[in-house]
């Protein structure tokens, strides 16, 4: 009954956080370039300041190691701010387009537009970079914000509850935080765009309550991304960039984070064998114990992992790694080699410092592997075969590709990130997150010359004619049945 | 054929990698505009018996449009399939990104029976020039229409990839339940959300293609040319347009009061000239709208504000031309999507207020606006907010294939014309190329605070900064 009671307190909370803010909105003033500038300097700003403090936030959340938070999310954060106050101006402007002979004579132009009030729910594993990322993106197209941090990442969503109004006009950027009940009311209400951050399951229910109110959805979303190993590869790189992008992003909880691994037979041992010395080398002989790990989010996150991890099907599969102690939360790099396609490890996105590694005889059969799948998030291939890479590009289809390397392409603003299928829908980064936050008005200017009468009835065989050789492009046609031949 | 294995045979031919290359999407391209180009008579028949359009209305809004978009995918294909190179930040060097556009699967379009030929087919060459298989589902209250597509397309167009389906709403229901890689909706904003709830469950990308009162601003024309010109782009929009059944349609107009008579008078003398006679004129599709409409002039003080026609002929199913001024705007034809050819006019005392009365109104499709004044125009382009916007004109907009097309809003989301067809039916796959050659030791842990420093200044120092690092690295 309590629980009913709180949850009909939160839905008429959220009408009301929502109809003030659709009145700020249009008041107008978030649509000057001013008002958008001074929010994006003033998140600078609180990234600037406070960045002690959200170093210590994500220690807590997450245990991340204080150089990851700094590259993965305060710095790409920061450079994603300074980027959008840099291109603002040049974003803003409406783009000139020619118009088309059947419209002469005329000028076209497609005006950039704030969509209105939109909402912003992020995740819990990059708690700072997934939510300030995507209001960056509507604040620079003009809308009003509101963003709901994951409750997952309890000391994150309370630091931006509590900083975040410091520094941008709180009357048009909302925090709000909250589980499933203050989510669940949010949704209820009609937004003009909703951008979700998360799993597949959630994804669905999101999209669900948008189309009542006909709202369109980004979904980023994560899957099971892969990673093609050639045996033609400088190894010693390769398997650096493997284990950094694995459990050097969070300990392998990141949306993009490789999931398994398939190379061939023959080169398998030589591939794990490089993976273990790399492990070593970054995370020491007891990794449980260092510090340059994250540990599992929470005690459910451990049990889901765990879970995966003593599947039956598993035993004997564990080629390195394997340890895990439950009070720290930590579980150790761990290899699997040749696992069977129907253990539970195979059935979800990981997640998690687990890394199954599959035998093919040909790499290319690879390819085939990874399209029987749902689509990822991201797909990564490591190989010197310029051939092999090219049949990668045109074969394999995920969110983005990316060749003989893992992650780095997510902090790049000129390519659209976000995921295709199961993966998701909608894309953002740099002028990607104001086009997805903006609405792209079509404005076409006519004068009062240039008056066609075949337009209009009543209708004759010459009007035909004429329609006919402007709609084809068809110019001698055009002329001669402005004079009216042949006359009919 | 059953349609599990419509559906199965589309997937199968788009996952045998035919619809890909550019050979495939093109000679569809060809033979889809040799068939609007062989079959022109027979399209125009269908449309007439479908709605009653006159066949040089029907080569205009269909045929020949189609034939233009076709030319234009055409000419512009092998552009589009272009991956697009992006430019790279430092961080990245060594590297090269580029934009590879790969069609998304296998597509759903549904269509509506208002222009059963054209927005069946517009979206159609979007979905076959981004490289998909596709099925159409045509719609029922155009049977005619819905039988040729049926009839030819397979006849034209590769079989295995091209489905049409034909039916009503349980069709579409079944249809909704399997799992689709992009569905298209041209129709009500009812029905947009079932479509969109039903895409939810399999995660599928919709683009919504609805309607809404479209306004037309009216202000007062000084010169009698413009105002002439003014009056037959108007009648043009309303009643040369599917007898108003169209989406971009004018719904109602707004003028200065004292304005009002003059532009009554002169649409009604367009009228007399171009649109009395009804084969220039659309029927009405179905009996059911037909009441719909006889109903909104049922209400006594609609009634009363007809000032032109406003007679029906329910065997016929037409509706002469019809202006109302100043219905109240409580009355259901100021509230609901007209879709026939009664046009209120809407007077106000400044017609600077038109915009407030239109941001009242939820989001239109389009704003027409005819006006010379240009801190007006300004004025509309930034304070309300539609699908588009159009100056001193209507309904052109349409064939302008470098503007995106699609609502906001109610009315809809999502863009289609033109290469904005090709994108809605593409998907844009990040690809980043890096190679062994560069390899900085900071990227990986153990952690310690001398990594850090340097990736800060890595961050945050431009490329001089950097290289002075690097060089300080060195010494060290």
């Amino acid at each position: 009954m309590g629980e009913e009671r709180r949850r009909l307190a939160e839905e008429f909370s959220a009408g009301e956080l929502v109809s003030a803010l659709r009145e700020n909105f249009e008041s107008g003033k978030t649509k000057s370039y001013e008002w958008r500038a001074a929010q994006l300097k003033g998140i600078v700003k609180m990234i600037d300041e406070k960045e002690g403090e959200i170093v210590d936030a994500l220690d807590d959340d997450i245990g991340k190691p204080k150089l990851e938070s700094f590259v993965h999310e305060i710095a790409l954060a920061r450079s994603s701010c300074l980027l959008a106050l840099k291109e603002l101006k040049k974003w803003m402007k409406p783009e000139k387009v020619s118009s088309m002979i059947a419209t002469f004579p005329s000028s076209a132009e497609i005006v950039p537009e704030p969509l209105g009030i939109v909402l912003v729910i992020s995740a819990w594993n990059y708690p700072f970079l997934l939510t300030i990322d995507p209001v960056i993106g509507a604040i620079a197209a003009g809308n009003v914000v509101v963003l709901k941090p994951s409750e997952i990442a309890p000391s994150t969503s309370a630091l931006f509850a509590r900083i975040l109004p410091n520094y941008v006009d709180s009357s048009c950027i909302k925090v709000v935080e909250g589980s499933i009940p203050e989510t669940t009311a949010l949704l209820e209400q009609k937004w003009d765009k909703i951008l979700y951050t998360g799993n597949a399951k959630v994804g669905r229910i999101v999209m669900m309550a948008a189309a009542k109110h006909l709202t369109p959805v980004v979904l980023e979303l994560g899957g099971k991304c892969p990673i093609v190993v050639d045996p033609n590869v400088d190894l010693k790189v390769a398997s650096k960039r493997i284990v950094v992008g694995k459990w050097g992003s969070n300990n392998g909880q990141a949306c993009i984070a490789p999931d398994y691994i398939i190379t061939t037979k023959s080169f398998a041992p030589k591939l794990i064998d490089a993976l273990k010395v790399c492990v070593e080398k970054f995370y020491g002989e007891n990794p449980l114990h260092s510090a340059d790990l994250s540990r599992v989010v929470n005690d459910n996150h451990f049990e889901r992992l765990r879970r995966l991890l003593d599947d039956e099907k598993l035993s004997g599969k564990i080629v390195h790694g394997g340890e895990r102690d439950a009070k720290l939360l930590k579980i150790a790099p761990t290899i699997l080699l040749d696992i069977p396609d129907d253990s539970l490890i195979m059935q979800e996105e990981i997640f998690g410092p687990l890394l199954p590694i599959f035998t093919v005889d040909d790499i290319e059969e690879s390819f085939h592997l990874i399209n029987l799948k749902p689509k990822p998030l991201a797909a990564y291939l490591f190989t010197r075969d310029k051939k092999l890479e090219e049949k990668f590009v045109k074969a394999v289809s995920a969110g983005g590709l990316l060749i003989n390397d893992t992650i780095l392409h997510f902090g790049n603003p000129n390519l659209p990130f976000g995921g295709v299928g199961e993966s998701g829908m909608g894309s953002y980064h740099g002028k990607f997150s104001f086009d997805a936050f903006s609405h792209k008005k079509p404005v076409l200017h006519r004068s009062f010359g240039g008056e066609v009468s075949a337009r209009y009835p009543p209708y004759t065989p010459n009007k035909h004619r004429f329609l006919r050789a402007l709609l084809t492009g068809d110019v001698v046609g055009l002329i001669l049945s402005i004079f009216g031949w042949p006359r009919t | 054929m059953e349609m599990k294995r419509v559906v199965e045979e589309a997937r199968e031919a788009f996952e045998s990698r035919i619809t890909r290359s550019y050979f495939w999407r093109s000679s569809q391209l060809r033979a889809l505009r040799d068939l609007l180009v062989e079959k022109e008579a027979e399209i125009c028949d269908v449309l007439r018996k479908d709605l009653g359009k006159h066949y040089v209305e029907a080569y205009r809004d269909e045929v020949g449009f189609l034939i233009k978009s076709v030319d234009y995918a055409l000419g512009n294909l092998k552009k589009w399939m272009t991956p697009r190179k992006v430019d790279l930040p430092f961080v990245c060097f060594p590297s090269t990104g580029a934009v590879v556009p790969e069609p998304l699967g296998t597509v759903l379009i549904f269509s509506s029976w208002n222009f059963p030929i054209g927005l069946s087919l517009e979206p159609l060459i979007g979905a076959l020039s981004a490289g998909n298989a596709l099925v159409l589902k045509t719609s029922e209250f155009a049977p005619a229409s819905s039988s040729f597509l049926a009839n030819n397309i397979p006849k034209y167009l590769d079989n295995k990839a091209v489905k049409i389906v034909e039916g009503g709403p349980v069709t579409g229901e079944q249809l909704l339940e399997y799992k689709w890689d992009k569905i298209f909706f041209t129709g009500s904003s009812r029905v947009g959300r079932l479509v969109m709830a039903a895409a939810a469950k399999h995660l599928t990308p919709v683009c919504l293609e609805l309607g809404g009162k479209c306004p037309a601003i009216i202000d007062k024309l000084k010169s009698s040319r413009d105002m002439m010109i003014t009056v037959n782009r108007v009648a043009g929009a309303k009643w040369g347009l599917c007898s108003g059944q169209a989406c971009i349609s004018i719904d109602y107009i707004l003028v200065d009061e004292k304005f009002a008579p003059v532009l009554i008078d002169s649409l009604k003398s367009r009228i007399s000239m171009s649109y009395s006679d009804t084969k220039n004129v659309a029927r009405i599709a179905q009996m059911q709208h037909f009441e719909r409409l006889r109903s909104f002039l049922k209400e006594p003080e609609v009634a009363a504000s007809i000032v032109h026609g406003g007679s029906l002929d329910a065997k016929s199913l037409s509706i002469e031309p019809t202006i109302l001024l100043n219905p109240p705007l409580d009355s259901q034809i100021m509230k609901e999507e007209i879709f026939g050819p009664l046009l209120p006019i809407i007077t106000l005392k400044n017609l600077e207020d038109s915009i407030g009365f239109i941001k009242a109104m939820p989001k239109p499709l389009v704003i027409y606006a005819f006006t010379k004044n240009e801190s007006f125009k300004k004025r509309i382009v930034e304070e309300t907010t539609s699908g588009g916007v159009v100056f001193n004109d209507a309904m052109v907009q349409f064939a302008c294939d470098t503007l995106p097309f699609g609502g906001i809003g109610e009315s809809g989301f999502g863009k289609y014309h033109g290469k904005f067809s090709f994108d809605l039916f593409t998907h844009g796959k990040a690809v980043l190329r890096r190679s062994f050659l560069i390899e900085f030791g900071f990227r990986y842990p153990p952690w310690n605070e001398n990594k850090l420093q340097f990736i800060r200044y890595l961050i945050r120092f431009n490329y001089f900064g950097l290289a002075l690092m690097l060089l300080g690295l060195k010494k060290s």
